[in-house]
């Protein structure tokens, strides 16, 4: 049953059977890539201590490589991003070149999770090759919504993970090109290729295989619905919010991701009155004890703490329909009135 | 009504919300974030700053069934409650600040968001209790459970604050029934342990947690007289009325304990002196209000009753209203009062009003 799991992802996202290395999720998998690259390139050559990577993240890596600079007596060099979060690529290409012979590995996204700009992977991967240094991405966002293939991108590692595409929460993996080799961060009886220790759950890991065999397959068909109804949402709340942000809205970003940011409002003003009349969506970030706080993506394209605030990130899944978008509009004039009084009273 | 309900992570706030429901109303739980640091996990009593007390409020709000919230009032906590707690020290003044809490956060910023979204008024665990005067008019009231009355520091609420405030747990009688309550809507904090201490000093060490954040610097304790007895290590941090903790090496010439009568920031200066001149015959402060509508006359001195702390007793007084101070006197002098500290006066059982102590005059001596 695992083997069957691990050879249909292979086939979804174009990978051999043997670089599927299952892990409980995605921060297991960025953790893993993250940690177990640098320990690896560094233990080879004590000189490489720079990570590459850039400060709109997901906290799975931005923590482990914050992790291994304050811990580890690593380097990290962010990537910097202009206000649509589109990577400058010259310094990438700069830093590459001028720290070659410094640099554990390169970290950056497929496509962001909060606002959706989607990075020109092969492009990154390019620069990186011609100096035989490793590259990492964290694929969660894009799997299902845009082609993802691993062989491809030219990627030393790439995350994903089952929830996000309908499977149970616990399972996910890590996509290990054969010829990179990493140090596993759980140790134990030797499972999956001696990377990453612990029995394997079968089950989730049938499941999680179904769901990207599915999500890959439907992506065409999904992405063209999805590209509408973002289309319809973004005109209708811009109907009513005139002055409303739209992030990334004029750079690649994807089909199923609307990024608003609402100057003068709390996203958790808006969220709670969406909610109050039945729709559920996310601000974007919140803390262990379920306080939303400023975005750090938002906070890392320039914004400032309020406009930070003040956003509302709306994300299409398999099963969303027009039904859905219609029911938005219908609750939000509403509900942005409210959240407009309540202001930026708080905190 | 539409109500929000306020939840603290207890038994009492999250038994009050679940009566609420109860009474028909449509409900919405909420807890607040107050620290800037909640990550810091403290078993057993209640605060407002942990994780465990946000999982507790949001675990009895499932199962009573409303929809939850965290908001983040850490911002506002930070600069209106512990900067103003430390400030206060500072100058020398014993604060409360769980009143503070309530004049500016839970019944200011809180019920105007509350409002704003739509709210009708918000719910709370305190042991108070509303009531309407024969013209309809709103009054507040001590709860049945003296042991856990909390209308003290409620003191602060104005009128206009008390048409949006519902206490659903102010007419029990005591504690254990709120207790008995929860096990039968099986929620799990039935048997959580209450809270005495200040929630942002979880270890309740308020001297110790001042000293990161004041710079102490040792001087003189002195006698009434202003004759030098012997070194403290910082003024800020006593408390009028403290016996323990002095460290004079010489007793007092009658041989009886000594407690510290005042505190004088500026010159960095402790003053110590025997028990009877702790007593106080009058006490004033400039920022007063009244809880619902003011008495008729204020300018004449009227009959009333002052409790100067949480659950201190409460003593007959006079009260007015003079060069706009409230000035309390109570018919027998009282002690343990520091300036800082919150009076609060009482009709009957009915909560009047209160202020901010700016000064006490000595029954013994012309001032302290």
């Amino acid at each position: 049953m695992l083997e069957e799991a691990r050879e249909v992802i292979a086939e979804s996202i174009g990978c051999d059977r043997n670089e599927v290395i299952f892990t409980s999720g995605g921060t297991e998998s960025d953790n893993l890539a993250v940690k177990g690259i640098y320990w690896q390139r560094h233990g080879q050559d004590r000189k490489r201590t720079l990570i590459v990577t850039s400060s709109a993240e997901h906290a799975a890596v931005l923590d482990a490589v914050n992790w291994l600079v304050t811990e580890q007596g690593a380097e990290a060099h962010f990537v910097p991003m202009d206000q649509d979060g589109e990577l400058d690529l010259g310094d990438l290409a700069r830093v590459l070149k001028e720290r070659s012979d410094q640099i554990a590995l390169v970290s950056l996204m497929w496509a962001n999770n909060e606002i959706g700009v989607v990075h020109p992977i092969i492009r990154i991967t390019e620069l990186a090759k011609a100096h035989a240094i490793p590259v990492h991405s964290d694929a969660i966002a894009a799997l299902g919504h845009i082609p993802v293939n691993f062989a491809e991108s030219g990627l030393s590692a790439l995350t994903i993970t089952g929830h996000k595409l309908g499977a149970p929460v616990g399972v996910g993996a890590l996509i290990l090109a054969r010829s990179e080799k990493l140090t596993p961060v759980i140790h134990g009886g030797g499972q999956e290729r001696n990377l990453r220790s612990g029995t394997p759950d079968a089950a989730s890991a049938s499941a999680f295989a179904l769901a990207v065999k599915e999500a890959t397959g439907e992506q065409d068909q999904k992405q063209a619905l999805h590209a509408r109804l973002s289309a319809k949402l973004i005109s209708g709340v811009r109907a009513i919010a005139p002055d409303v942000k739209v992030s990334s809205e004029n750079v690649p970003r994807l089909s199923n991701n609307v990024h608003f940011r609402f100057p003068g409002c709390l996203g958790d003003s808006l969220l709670f009155l969406m909610d109050v009349n039945g729709v559920s969506i996310s601000t974007g970030s919140a803390c262990a004890a379920g306080v939303s706080s400023p975005s750090h993506v938002v906070l890392s394209l320039g914004a400032n703490t309020d406009e930070a605030m003040g956003t509302m990130r709306i994300t299409f899944g398999h099963s969303s329909t027009e039904a859905d978008v219609d029911a938005f509009l219908v609750a939000f004039p509403k509900a942005y009135e409210g959240a407009r009084k309540a202001g930026l009273t708080r905190r | 009504m539409k109500i929000l309900a306020a939840m603290s992570g207890g038994v009492d706030s999250a038994v009050a919300a679940a009566r609420a429901v109860e009474a028909g109303h449509e409900v919405v739980g909420v807890h607040l974030a107050l620290s800037r640091m909640p990550g810091t996990l403290r078993t057993g009593s209640r605060g407002c700053c942990t994780v465990e007390d946000s999982m507790d409020a949001q675990r009895a709000a499932n199962k009573i069934g409303i929809p939850f919230y965290v908001w983040d009032f850490s911002e506002r906590f930070k600069q209106d409650v512990v900067d103003d707690f430390i400030s206060e020290y500072s100058a020398g003044r014993t604060p409360n600040p769980c009143m503070r809490c309530n004049e500016r956060i839970k019944f200011a910023a809180l019920l105007e968001k509350a409002l704003a979204l739509g709210f009708d008024a918000l719910c709370t665990g305190h042991y108070a209790s509303l009531e309407k005067d024969s013209e309809g008019n709103l009054e507040l009231h001590r709860s049945l459970a003296m042991a856990k009355d909390q209308s003290y520091v409620l003191g602060v609420l104005t009128g206009e604050q008390l048409k949006h405030s519902y206490f659903p747990i102010g007419k029990a009688a005591n504690k254990e029934d709120i207790r008995q309550e929860a096990k039968e809507r099986e929620l799990s904090v039935a048997n959580k342990p209450d809270s005495y201490d200040i929630c942002f000093i979880p270890e309740g060490d308020t001297r110790d947690w001042l000293s990161d954040k004041i710079e102490l610097t040792s001087g003189s304790i002195v006698d009434i007289d202003g004759v030098k007895l012997g070194n403290h290590d910082g003024a800020i941090g006593y408390t009028v009325g403290q016996r323990k903790g002095l460290n004079i090496g010489r007793p007092a010439k009658d041989g009886r304990p000594r407690y510290v009568l005042e505190i004088r920031p500026k010159e960095n200066i402790v003053v110590v002196g025997p028990e009877h001149a702790l007593t106080i015959s009058e006490l004033s402060g400039k920022k007063y209000s009244w809880c619902g509508n003011a008495p008729s006359n204020v300018i004449d001195w009227i009959d009333a009753e002052v409790q100067v702390r949480a659950h201190g007793d409460s003593h007959p007084c006079k009260l007015r209203v003079f060069n706009g101070q409230m000035v309390i006197r109570p018919n027998e002098p009282i002690r343990g009062v520091s300036p800082g500290q919150t009076a609060v006066v009482y009709l009957g059982s009915r909560v009047l009003g209160q202020t901010t102590i700016d000064k006490t005059v000595s029954a013994v001596m012309e001032q302290v």
